[in-house]
């Protein structure tokens, strides 16, 4: 069965550019439950595999919220379709949802930055972070338009 | 919003979750989202729209201040 492709050639092409400044390896991982909801899981494994294979130093892993509970738990995953975008380790950054229009360029550069391991703030906001003594949980509601 | 993944990459603390409001609405209904970006932090602090990142900073600290 052919499966429409959701990235465009000229999509893929405005990611490639993106994706020359990687740095490092990004693995994607993506929690799915097809019983919960099978089309937006089956969309979503679709769009992070057409994006990690616009790069040689993406890998993608995908795994079940029901069966893969262990890992969901240490993720801090607890919604379908889901996923971890990760560097050299665990940033911290989660998607809920298919990250598509205006959190696609988000997702685009949390890969870069995630690889990079160097976010772009002001050297007073990073020393504001690095002097935090308790965890933040930061949720942003958005919308593909 | 790059900020908020920006900062969990800055710091180990920081954990970021980008929510697709409509294919999440009863977390939306949860938090009340009514127009986005909307931003909730430790379920504490919350604003709508972009913020200049000294500003959505400030809203960080203000969400870790002890009470």
């Amino acid at each position: 069965m052919y499966v429409m492709p959701i990235l465009t050639p000229r999509d893929e092409a405005a990611v490639r550019k993106e994706f020359e400044r990687i740095a490092g390896p990004v693995k994607l991982v993506v929690f799915s439950q097809e019983l919960m909801a099978p089309e937006l899981c089956q969309q979503n494994e679709q769009l992070v595999r057409e994006v990690a294979e616009l790069s040689d130093q993406i890998t993608v892993e995908v795994l079940n919220l029901a069966i893969d509970r262990e890992r969901a738990e240490t993720y801090g995953v607890d919604q379908v379709p889901a996923l971890v975008v990760e560097g050299s380790r665990d940033w911290g950054i989660r998607f809920y949802g298919i990250p598509l229009g205006y959190e696609f360029s988000n997702l685009i550069d949390s890969i870069i930055v995630a690889s990079t391991g160097e976010p772009t703030l002001s050297e007073d906001t990073l020393a504001s972070l690095r002097a935090l003594a308790s965890d933040v949980d930061i949720k942003v509601f958005s919308t593909p338009t | 919003m790059r900020l908020a993944q920006h900062m969990s990459v800055a710091s180990d603390r920081v954990r970021s979750t980008v929510i697709e409001a409509t294919e999440f609405p009863e977390l939306s209904r949860a938090y009340q989202v009514m127009g986005v970006p909307k931003v909730v932090i430790n379920d504490r602090v919350q604003f709508e729209g972009a913020l200049p990142e000294h500003e959505f900073l400030g809203a960080v600290l203000q969400a870790v201040e002890t009470i």
